[in-house]
């Protein structure tokens, strides 16, 4: 069957259960796939072949004996940010290049349990600081609309397989856009769930206040069936919540009548792109037709979230990156005078260039006489921010938006100005500093690249923000347009 | 009172940042980082630092004056106790084996005291 990749993850999975295909099939076709697209991509930093094969011939006789779970022989791939156990887990850093974890994190465990065969580890900014995928330590990701952009980040390698169609669903992770905005610029469907929805154990540590694993896939009912098996209480992550998982494949269908939507009124000032602009309100119109009902809102503290941001992430980074320390895991520099020598040489020679200037802008940050002045100020406004998102939440049901200001840009063009690259984020660190869950589905094109819509709701209503999104892609079919050479 | 425009325009903010960070503050982060830099990468973190301090300047812009800290996304959450047993096991083997230099289970470094 030559249409496997063109194929929804749910159809896929359906399709394995009425035993239509095998999983080791599936597998080899995909696998087949992510080799001959690696040279032009660089989505993946591991392919574990082997590894797969076994687990999806296991996947077979468990389909056999009619022993099958939600996504028993489906085919997915992790961020290399996800600790999983006697596979190399390098976070795109050199620091971690010899890193064979020890463990699997709960989100691999759980996937795995739901029968899920992963394919390999995808690229990603190093320690998922980026917005553009090109701080790995193993070469950029390139965009597969166009190779010659960026496929957005940190999630860049899972964004660019998922759209590619090298695998059907890919996790990812969140600190201030890196799920949305590589969905964006890929014209994928991903979403980040609430804080504490999803287990951060063995999902390595940026900025813990910030963090939240979720997953990239092409449709938003994709996107249910992966969350239903990742989220949910785990004892190891002290900041998982011990709330039921809603089952968020059964809400899709909801209908959407009465919805109340608002539009972020900040998000259409100044930066936004007139192009995007114009993708989003046509979707927004979509949505009126739909039964939705648009109000404007304004949350006034929302444009400093990108200063926020740039102090806590960075404050939270260079405390969770004090571990490499070329001790217990990871790089050592060589022949070492003493043991500051030892700390100072295998950190500077195993980080790269904008790692340590996270580092450095939260070690400033949090020093003596400074920490008044940027860090507890920065918690202070966070505080506001969130009271804006709260008060907006008295009156509408989700609020929507552009996903980024701009469709994906040149790689090299952001390199040498950080602010400039920080400003990607700038509608979508919000959603991480309230902690609300948050998706992005394509909406449009501009000159042939894909725009994103977000859709942000309060905490814990992924089932409504994925249903919103359903509901938009039963209307439309932007999200199942593969990219040209990829179809 | 803020807008996007505010946060944009310090995208063009390429005069020299009026609290510009010296070399010797830098030296001195890069120290209490535990980060080595070598000479040529001093002035580029001088620059790209000073940049981003002067960005996140437009904090003090909002007021803030009995607002409390706001730590954690959720919250009202407070850290979960559990009953003080034993629930790992021994797996030190395991987690040595990334290490860069071990003997008899213990993780070697350079002589601290001569």
């Amino acid at each position: 069957m030559s249409d496997w990749h063109t194929s929804t993850l749910t159809q896929l999975a359906a399709g394995l259960r009425a035993r239509k295909f095998s999983s080791v099939e599936l597998v080899r076709a995909f696998l087949d796939r992510i080799d001959a697209s690696q040279a032009a991509l660089n989505a993946f930093i591991s392919v574990t072949r082997e590894q797969a094969l076994s687990q999806a011939a296991a996947a077979d006789r468990a389909l056999a004996a009619g022993a099958g779970g939600a996504l028993t022989g489906v085919p997915i791939a992790h961020k290399d940010i996800f600790c999983t156990q006697g596979v190399r887990t390098t976070c795109g850093s050199h620091m971690l290049d010899n890193f064979v974890s020890p463990y699997d994190a709960t989100v691999v465990a759980k996937l795995r349990g739901a029968g899920a065969v992963m394919l390999g580890k995808t690229n990603m900014d190093e320690f998922a600081m980026g917005s553009s995928s090109e701080t790995s330590f193993y070469g950029p990701v390139r965009n597969p609309w166009n190779p010659q952009l960026v496929p957005g980040g940190s999630s860049g390698g899972s964004a660019a397989a998922v759209a590619a169609r090298l695998v059907p669903a890919a996790t990812a992770t969140d600190t201030g856009g890196s799920i949305r905005q590589p969905a964006a610029l890929c014209g994928i469907t991903g979403i980040k769930p609430t804080y504490g929805r999803v287990s951060r154990f063995g999902m390595i540590a940026f900025a813990s206040s910030l963090d939240q694993g979720g997953v990239l896939t092409a449709s938003a009912a994709d996107a249910a069936l992966m969350l239903r098996e990742m989220a949910g209480f785990d004892a190891n992550d002290s900041t998982s919540v011990d709330t039921p998982v809603p089952d968020y494949v059964a809400a899709l269908e909801q209908p959407l009548a009465g919805l109340k939507v608002g539009l972020l009124r900040e998000f259409f000032d100044q930066g936004l792109d007139a192009h995007n602009e114009q993708r989003v309100r046509e979707a927004l119109k979509l949505y009126q037709q739909l039964g939705a009902r648009l109000t404007e809102v304004s949350l006034p503290n929302l444009p400093l979230s990108v200063p926020v941001y740039y102090v806590v992430a960075p404050a939270e980074c260079s405390s969770n990156l004090a571990r490499f320390d070329g001790v217990r895991f990871g790089y050592r520099c060589e022949n070492p005078r003493d043991l500051t020598d030892l700390y100072r040489r295998s950190r500077g020679e195993g980080f790269g260039a904008e790692v340590k200037r996270r580092i450095m802008t939260g070690t400033y940050v949090l020093s003596a006489g400074y920490y008044d002045a940027y860090y507890l100020k920065a918690q202070r406004v966070r505080q506001l921010i969130n009271a804006d998102f709260t008060r907006a939440f008295g009156s509408v049901d989700v609020l929507m938006g552009p996903t980024t200001p701009t469709p994906a840009f040149a790689i090299g063009a952001k390199t040498s100005d950080p602010i400039t690259m920080y400003l990607n984020d700038i509608y979508t660190i919000g959603a991480n500093l309230a902690g609300l869950p948050a998706v992005s589905i394509p909406c449009g094109f501009v000159q042939e690249l894909p725009v994103g819509l977000q859709i942000v709701g309060p905490h814990f209503s992924e089932a409504r923000v994925l249903n919103a999104a359903h509901a938009f892609q039963r209307a439309t079919d932007w999200h199942t347009r593969v990219p040209p050479g990829y179809a | 009172m803020y807008d996007f425009a505010l946060v944009f325009s310090l995208r063009h903010a390429r005069r020299e940042p009026p609290m510009a960070l010296t070399r010797e503050q830098i030296a001195s982060i890069a120290t209490l980082a535990r980060l080595d830099l070598s000479s040529s990468e001093i002035p580029v973190y001088q620059d790209s630092l000073s940049r981003i301090l002067e960005f996140v300047g437009a904090l003090d812009r909002a007021e803030t004056t009995d607002v409390a800290p706001m730590s954690h996304p959720l919250p009202g959450l407070s850290q979960r106790l559990r009953p003080d047993v034993v629930t790992e096991q021994d797996r030190h083997e395991q987690y040595q084996a990334n290490a860069p230099q071990v003997a008899a289970g213990l993780y070697l470094v350079p002589k601290v005291i001569e």
